[in-house]
């Protein structure tokens, strides 16, 4: 075993941090977090300069336009991007990271035509619709359904947690096309261009009071039947494709902003007063802050462990759970540190006086949704239990 | 026991061995004789048994006093080397863990004192200490993972309300945190060992301080889960469940608990 990494590796990020170093000071600042209409010019702006540069699709097979690079390189691309506080992939993240490899396994070469150049370039915003208000966790009780007629299908029904659906161009979407099979068995995959009529979204607002994802009302959209992607009822196969993508690499720039969280929490620390001394002066919270920066070190290297395990085997395995669930409860720990320490200026989202404390509020409060997206950490504990130690699945 | 000199091996190679040792619960001053090898005749081969003195004021215990023959000693920079002989102490009636029994020292533990033999000193002991530090971390990854083990093999086969308690899922998630605690335990003890070994860009102190809080924490949580999934067998003598437990414990104060390596961690923020 060997951690560090090599010649053609370090080669691979010093031309990556002389482009970012040129290029970066070039950028628009950040738009509004509410100004949709800016935040989609800006990631398009920014996916096309990588675009350009020969850095879109890091992960793509190179036939389809992607880069290729392995594992590891998207791990130091992921590092280096964070490093440079290079932009993130934004409203570019379900074409990029979740429709786009999907068709690449699964849809016909005049769909990839349609769509794959598009999304690389920047210029088609996707959005998902796979969770429904009641196909939560057990997401194959889908029920938004969808009728043949003709050459089309109809489509009625709600999805729900849609991000981007008021910018985005296509809808990701899991239809329900034979009610009478069993759950897994008559679910479809369907590229829905989201100008189709009948599409009604309604932004839903998140406790950071934004309006990051919204609820879609589908009434009787028709959907061409030259956008299913595989085979009629076979959409939940292909979902899952998708899964087979991830080689470990989901979290790495989350991790790294929170390993910056965590040492900015300790500056923090040393420059607040608290009870008349300085915080840093309380070991105890010296102490619970050490515990957790020791559990941010041994995460960072479980990434570098799963990507090695996804580099030789082609998949994460269980080590993409236990990082979810380890990672979920420490961002739960650091958020409630960052309110011990901040006292009554946790009382502010904006920063009190002239010290950065409305990041860490923010911070926490993100921190919430982590144990709660892509999979609750309930059932990342049952998928552990009964896949891994092979409990029972009785409950 | 395997020589790190005559055997070629490195950190790396010593963790995986002492997982396994942590995960059997084998006793005895393993960590410290494998740190004395190469530095005490016959530490090596295990012809010599060398134990470890810890000094805290008015609670200096030793481990397995009956059967060393010198303890090691790191203190002013300097890695030490005591004779059992120097050693004022008196046995401990009844020791917390059955496999690591403990005498008192009494009188002062100094270098000076006790008659100590510098055996090696600056970035040498220290390397050789921060070597102690992974090494147990190594044990305790073994204790957390054979705890897990153990618990998730009851609740497949101990039946209540007419179904194994392994279905419940107030059950099965306490088999997954444990999984959970190791596996990420093994991440840090590994890196940590590349660390020491040079194989990665980390600095050693501070992935070996890492890799202790981790696995401390794991082995301690584990060995507590351990006996709740047991419910009531667990806090008796004849279920392994509790040794986890107590086996957790008395690693956790080997070579700096989970407290002292949290605050070294926080001093590298």
């Amino acid at each position: 075993m060997d951690l560090r990494y090599t010649e053609q590796e370090e080669a691979f990020r010093m031309e990556l941090r002389a482009w970012l170093a040129e290029v970066l000071p070039q950028l628009d600042p950040k738009p509004q977090r509410d100004d949709w209409t800016a935040r989609r010019a800006y990631d398009a702006n920014w996916q096309r300069m990588l675009f350009d540069a020969g850095y879109a699709g890091i992960n793509w097979p190179s036939e389809y336009g992607g880069r290729g690079a392995t594992p590891t390189e998207h791990l130091v691309f992921l590092e280096e991007t964070e490093r440079a506080r290079a932009p993130y992939v934004g409203m570019n993240f379900v074409g990029l990271l979740h429709a786009g490899p999907t068709l690449v396994v699964e849809a016909t070469d005049a769909q990839k035509q349609d769509h794959l150049p598009g999304i690389l370039r920047g210029d088609e915003i996707w959005c998902q619709g796979f969770s429904e208000p009641n196909a939560g966790s057990d997401l194959a009780s889908l029920r938004t359904k969808a009728v043949r007629d003709g050459d089309d299908y109809v489509l009625s029904g709600q999805k729900i947690w849609t991000s981007f659906a008021h910018v985005a161009d296509y809808c990701e979407i899991l239809v329900r096309t034979d009610p009478d099979a069993a759950k897994h068995k008559g679910i479809t995959w369907l590229i829905m261009p989201m100008d189709a009529p009948g599409i009604d979204i309604r932004p839903l607002r998140t406790m950071e009071g934004s309006t990051e994802f919204a609820e879609m009302f589908l009434d009787e959209v028709r959907v061409p039947v030259a956008n299913r992607v595989g085979d009629e009822n076979d959409g939940w196969r292909v979902a899952m494709v998708t899964l087979s993508f991830e080689r470990g690499t989901a979290f790495v720039s989350e991790m790294l902003q929170t390993l910056e969280l965590c040492r900015d929490l300790a500056d923090l620390a040393r420059k607040v007063t608290s009870h008349g001394s300085s915080a840093w002066d309380d070991r105890g919270l010296r102490r619970d802050l050490g515990h957790l920066a020791a559990e941010l070190d041994a995460l960072w290297a479980l990434t570098k462990r799963n990507i090695s395990e996804a580099t030789r085997k082609g998949l994460v395995g269980v080590g993409g759970n236990v990082f979810k669930l380890a990672y979920s409860d420490l961002r739960h720990r650091l958020g409630e540190l960052a309110l011990q320490l901040l006292e009554r200026a946790s009382l502010s989202l904006d920063d009190i006086g002239d010290l950065p404390t409305g990041a860490h509020v923010q911070g926490r409060i993100h921190g919430i949704s982590i144990s709660i997206a892509a999979g609750t950490s309930q059932v990342q504990k049952n998928i552990v239990a009964e896949r891994v130690l092979g409990l029972p699945k009785d409950r | 026991m395997f020589s790190l000199a005559a055997d070629g091996m490195g950190v790396r190679e010593a963790v995986v061995v002492f997982e396994q040792l942590g995960r059997g619960l084998v006793p005895g001053p393993l960590v410290s004789t494998w740190l004395a090898a190469g530095l005490i005749d016959g530490a090596a081969d295990g012809t010599t048994l060398v134990g470890m003195l810890e000094p805290q004021p008015g609670a200096t215990l030793v481990e397995h006093a009956d059967i060393i023959d010198a303890c090691l000693l790191w203190a002013d920079d300097t890695l030490w080397q005591v004779p059992i002989s120097a050693l004022h102490m008196e046995r401990v009636e009844r020791p917390l863990d059955a496999g690591a029994p403990v005498w008192q020292v009494t009188g002062p533990v100094t270098p000076e004192a006790l008659g100590a033999t510098a055996l090696a000193s600056g970035d040498d002991a220290t390397t050789r200490y921060l070597t102690g530090v992974v090494l147990t971390a190594a044990l305790q990854l073994g204790v957390a993972l054979a705890a897990g083990e153990l618990a998730t093999a009851y609740a497949k086969e101990r039946e209540q309300f007419g179904r194994p308690i392994g279905g419940f899922q107030a059950v099965k998630h306490l088999c997954a945190d444990m999984l959970v605690k190791a596996e990420v335990a093994r991440a840090a003890v590994y890196a940590a060992a590349c660390a020491l070994d040079g194989a990665s860009d980390d600095d050693p102190a501070v992935a070996a301080s890492a890799a202790k809080v981790v696995a401390g924490d794991a082995a301690l949580a584990n060995g507590r889960y351990g006996i709740q999934v047991h419910g009531g067998m667990g806090f008796t003598w004849e279920v392994h469940a509790q040794r986890y437990w107590k086996r957790a414990v008395s690693l956790d104060v080997s070579f700096g608990s989970v407290s002292v390596h949290s605050e070294i961690m926080a001093d590298a923020l």
